[in-house]
Parts: C-alpha cells; sequence; structure tokens
C-alpha cells in the first residue's frame, strides 16, 4: 500500500508553512472573506484589491491552523496575485489539490480546500468603505460559506 | 523514570491477548498503537463472543413473546440490567435505563425531568469543562423554559473553582450538571462533595460520568447522585448502549419521554397509561445485544479490578507527563497526574495538533486531533485545537515511548530552518 503521508509534509509544503506568501492584512482591501474548518479548527481569511476590470491587484491571507491548511493558502495566494477575477472563478477544487500537490486524504482535502472556498467567496464579498465594522482585519467568526461556494 | 511491565500489578500484555483489533498492523509494518480511549475503547472476545453467543442462539425481542426464544433473550437483556445495577451499586434495578449512550441519556433528563422541573427564572449550573453533550441539551431546555445557565469556572490548571461554584449555588439553583472526569483535561472532580452542596442548597443532580465509570469505582448510593449517565463503549462494551441511572423517586416523577412500545400499561386510541420503570423509559425495540454485551464488559472489568485499572492508567499518565516534559515545548492541558484518569492532552509549540496526529498515524500511532467536542473549553483556555492520547488497560509503556518518539519526531519535522524560498515578496 503507498503511503500517502509520505510525500505531505515535502520541503515545498514546509517552506510556504515557515515561509508563507503575503500573510498579512492586504491595504486599501476591497474584498475580504474569512471562514474556518469548524471540525478542526483552520481559519483563513483573504482580503484582496480589486479594480474596475476585475483585475487582482492585490491579495493577502491570514489565518491560523494546520500546516496543510495554511501552506495552501499561501500557494494560493501567490498564484492569483496579478489575475482576473475570472480566473479565480475558473480555478477548480481539483486544481487546488493539483497546485498544492502532495496527495491528500478526504479528510486532509478540506484542510487544503478551506483557502480555495475563501477565496472563491472574497470575490463576491465588498467591503463597504463608509462602514467601519466592515474591515474589522482578522474576525475569527465569520459567517458560514454555502456548501457550492 | 523506568518501571518496567513486570512491575505493574497489572499486566497489560496478557490482557492484550484478548483484544483481536490490537494486533492490528497498518500503513505496511506498523503495529497498531491505539491511544484514543477516551473516544471508545476496544473491546476483548469476551465482550464479541456475548454478541455472537446472542445474535447465534438467544436473539428474539424482548418482554413481547410468549416463546422460549424471546424468553432467553429477555433474560440475558435483564441479567445485563442486573449487573449495571450491582456495579454501580443502585438500590433497585428499576433506577437502571437502558439508552443508546451518555448522549440520550441527558437528553432524557433534559426533556423529561427538564420540561416538567425548570421554569423562567430557574438556574442551572454546569461547568466550563463539559462536553459538548453536557452543554447542548441544557441551553436547549432554556431555549424552551427560559431558564438560566451558570457555568462553574476552572483554574489554570484545569480544576473546578469550588469557592465560585458555592457562590453560584442559591435559592433558583435547581440542577448541578457536571462531569465525573474531563474528557480533554482528565481531571477527576470532587463528585461527592459538589453533590452534597447542590443537595444542601435543594438542586437536583446529574453526574456526567461516561469517562469515569470505566475506570473509577463508582457507588451511586454513596455518592447521592439524583442521575449519573454513561456509555457502554467506553468501557469495552459495544456502542449504541448507554445507561441513565436515576434514584426511584426522582424516575417516578417524571413523565415518559419517547412514547412507543414497551412504555405503556394500556393503550387506547386517544390515551395511553405509561408502563412502570424501567420500562416507561425504554420505548421501542431497546439495544437489546449491545446491552447484553455491556453485561459481559461489566465482567471483564470486574475480573480486571477497576482499582488495578486506575492504577495502570496512573503510571501510564506519569510516564507520558515525564517524558513528553524531557521534550520541551510541550504545553499540557489540565493537572498533574495525581488529579486526574489516563488523559493526556497537550500542545506542540510549532506544531499543529493536526499535524501532530497526522505524523503519529504515520508510525501506527491513534491519538486525538481537535477540540474533543470541547469548544468552550478550548476558547476558555485560549486555543483552537490540541491533541490527546488517552489510555486503558491493555497500553503499555512501550506504546508511551513510542508516542512520545513520534511526538519528538513530528517537533524536528516541523523545527523552524529559516527557510527561505526564491518567491519574489
Amino acid at each position: 500500500m503507498p503511503n500517502n503521508d509520505e510525500e505531505l509534509y515535502q520541503e515545498h509544503v514546509l517552506d510556504h508553512y515557515e515561509d508563507p506568501y503575503h500573510r498579512g492584512q492586504c491595504e486599501k482591501a476591497t474584498h475580504a472573506h474569512e471562514d474556518d474548518n469548524p471540525l478542526c479548527g483552520d481559519i483563513v481569511r483573504i482580503e484582496l484589491k480589486l479594480d474596475e476590470g476585475g483585475k487582482i491587484h492585490d491579495v493577502w491571507f491570514d489565518g491560523d491552523g494546520c500546516c496543510i491548511s495554511q501552506a495552501s493558502a499561501s500557494m494560493l495566494i501567490e498564484k492569483m496575485n496579478g489575475k482576473s477575477v475570472d480566473d479565480v472563478k475558473d480555478f477548480s477544487a481539483e486544481q487546488m489539490l493539483d497546485l498544492f500537490g502532495a496527495r491528500l486524504t478526504p479528510n486532509r482535502q478540506k484542510c487544503c480546500l478551506l483557502s480555495w472556498r475563501v477565496l472563491q467567496s472574497a470575490i463576491f464579498s465588498p467591503l463597504d468603505a463608509s462602514d467601519p465594522d466592515s474591515n474589522p482585519g482578522p474576525d475569527f467568526n465569520g459567517p458560514d460559506l454555502g456548501e457550492e461556494s | 523514570m523506568s518501571v518496567a511491565d513486570s512491575t505493574l500489578p497489572l499486566d497489560p500484555e496478557r490482557l492484550r491477548a484478548d483484544f483481536p483489533i490490537l494486533s492490528t498492523v497498518i500503513h505496511g509494518d506498523k503495529p497498531l498503537v491505539y491511544l484514543d480511549n477516551a473516544a471508545t475503547t476496544q473491546r476483548p472476545r469476551q465482550v464479541i463472543q456475548s454478541l455472537v453467543n446472542t445474535y447465534e442462539k438467544k436473539y428474539a425481542n424482548v418482554h413481547r413473546g410468549i416463546h422460549w426464544l424471546s424468553d432467553q433473550s429477555t433474560d440475558l437483556y435483564e441479567e445485563a440490567r442486573g449487573k449495571v445495577q450491582s456495579f454501580l451499586n443502585a438500590p433497585s434495578p428499576q433506577e437502571i435505563i437502558f439508552t443508546t449512550g451518555t448522549t440520550h441519556s441527558i437528553n432524557l433528563v433534559a426533556r423529561s425531568w427538564g420540561d416538567a422541573n425548570i421554569q423562567a427564572g430557574d438556574e442551572i449550573i454546569l461547568t466550563e469543562m463539559e462536553h459538548h453533550s453536557n452543554l447542548v441539551p441544557w441551553q436547549q431546555l432554556a431555549e424552551r423554559s427560559q431558564c438560566k445557565l451558570r457555568h462553574i469556572p476552572i483554574t489554570d490548571d484545569g480544576l473546578l473553582c469550588l469557592e465560585s461554584y458555592a457562590k453560584l449555588l442559591s435559592e433558583k439553583t435547581k440542577l448541578v450538571a457536571f462531569t465525573a472526569s474531563s474528557n480533554v483535561l482528565g481531571t477527576t472532580n470532587p463528585v461527592q462533595q459538589i453533590i452534597e452542596m447542590a443537595r444542601s442548597a435543594g438542586a437536583k443532580t446529574l453526574v456526567d460520568a461516561a469517562q469515569s465509570v470505566p475506570k473509577i469505582k463508582t457507588d451511586v448510593q454513596a455518592l447521592g447522585a439524583d442521575f449519573l449517565v454513561f456509555s457502554g463503549h467506553k468501557m469495552m462494551g459495544p456502542s449504541g448502549v448507554g445507561i441513565l441511572y436515576g434514584r426511584e423517586n426522582v424516575l417516578e416523577e417524571m413523565p415518559p419521554f419517547f412514547g412507543g412500545g414497551s412504555m405503556i400499561r394500556r393503550v387506547y386510541l386517544d390515551r395511553y397509561e405509561p408502563a412502570d420503570l424501567p420500562a416507561k423509559f425504554e420505548a421501542g425495540t431497546p439495544p437489546i445485544v449491545p446491552a447484553i454485551g455491556l453485561g459481559a464488559a461489566i465482567d471483564y472489568l470486574d475480573q480486571v479490578g477497576l482499582d488495578s485499572i486506575h492504577q495502570h492508567e496512573k503510571n501510564l499518565t506519569e510516564r507520558a507527563h515525564a517524558a513528553l516534559e524531557m521534550i520541551g515545548g510541550i504545553h499540557f492541558l489540565g493537572p498533574a497526574p495525581e488529579y486526574k484518569v489516563g488523559i493526556v492532552s497537550f500542545t506542540v509549540d510549532g506544531v499543529h495538533a493536526h499535524d501532530v496526529a497526522q505524523l503519529l498515524d504515520r508510525e501506527g500511532i491513534a491519538i486525538r486531533a481537535g477540540h474533543h467536542c470541547t469548544m468552550p473549553l478550548h476558547r476558555r483556555l485560549g486555543i483552537n485545537a490540541s491533541n490527546r492520547a488517552s489510555f486503558y488497560l491493555y497500553n503499555t509503556l512501550a506504546e508511551i515511548d513510542q508516542m512520545v518518539a513520534a511526538i519528538e519526531g513530528a517537533k524536528h519535522l516541523f523545527q523552524r530552518k529559516g527557510r527561505k524560498s526564491s518567491r519574489p515578496q
């Protein structure tokens, strides 16, 4: 039986975990979303700056959780920075798992797909500039995501 | 610390031969090291055989047929009730209700006793260390009745703060529902004292004994509890059966919860008369074979002896604490070994709980990661998740050492190495 875990904590995963890409807050963010996996407590928040043409000028993430959830967020943010909203929409869950690389059991796939779900929602979650509550920074009690998102 | 297994009064190696599942080898060549006993235990051949024997030779519905097989099945089922009764030193078999588990038992009390006795303004005292199953049913009762829930706080080392408890108690307190042993902290609470304080305030008590009954001698008469609940599967019995012990006069006054067959004396088209105890609370076909299996598990526990199990767990827990402390960077949840059952929960600096569990699984070691059905407790402790190793009579000191070595390995893998990628920032 091949051991899937053999390659789970491979070097590039650990690299992203220890030295994440764009971890922090996005200045002048226009959109943001946050969600968690209640079962394991992984949390990811993504903030991005979109222009009117739908281009991602800047995107950052923050969060707390296992290596898989945080390293995969770093990989996703790195890939999507500078891309367009349509690119995000076209980016499937399967492609996200491919991007991560290491093979994951169904349970750990949820960890890997957390940031993907959050980004898919974030592009539809504009921040209201007039409402100071709408950009409170990391808020670990964000709304739930529907299954389809 | 190096205590040889042979110096222990209980010989886990000998007992392990009774547990077929413990010889499982996983991931190619890793012998299974099962350290998730607070979630559920494994069962010995004697229990498994009792299930097989019943299904093969003695199975029919109970309390129904005027036929030989139903009599056989009924005898075994009621014999199991008797075993639970003497295991708890309950005065009467009428006080032993078979349910599907601890959760069912608590919900039964909340719905039946709670709805009949709790009104707006009344207070129920719980604790900060409760399992969700001893929180949510009372939250639901509070929604229905507008009663108030109060919580006994814990100290930073995971003990209940009894001074605060004394202040929470008042004439408004109608019930104190608390765990005898925390499923995360392992803390063994002063059950008798908590009950005495509740009784002097005129409150009823419910003891969640799911983690304690499998390893600590429980005498409901000495404790004076009104209700005491636990599950079969955490004490080597089958899943799907649990116990509600209730004081007879309290159970007598409670209305039935589930309605259906068995729980009735007579039924008319528009009304029913409930049956006597214990049938009043056992609507429908009960978990017949699991209950019989639970009886076999009690026989096994009696044979090994709860005191030696408790002592064995203490040795394992002390070993785990001492060895994990040596590694460094480990933070224990809960008190020192002398205040707890065989549960060691912890966080590891720099390694998330799920990564610890995943890396241990790679070595064949099963421990729990997450919040262990205690989100409020984890919030109180300021963490999202933790690891939990929990022991039982068949675990060995060698297994503890294997676990500790694997945790050390996980720490090493995640050691910060000053990694820098070539990625632009």
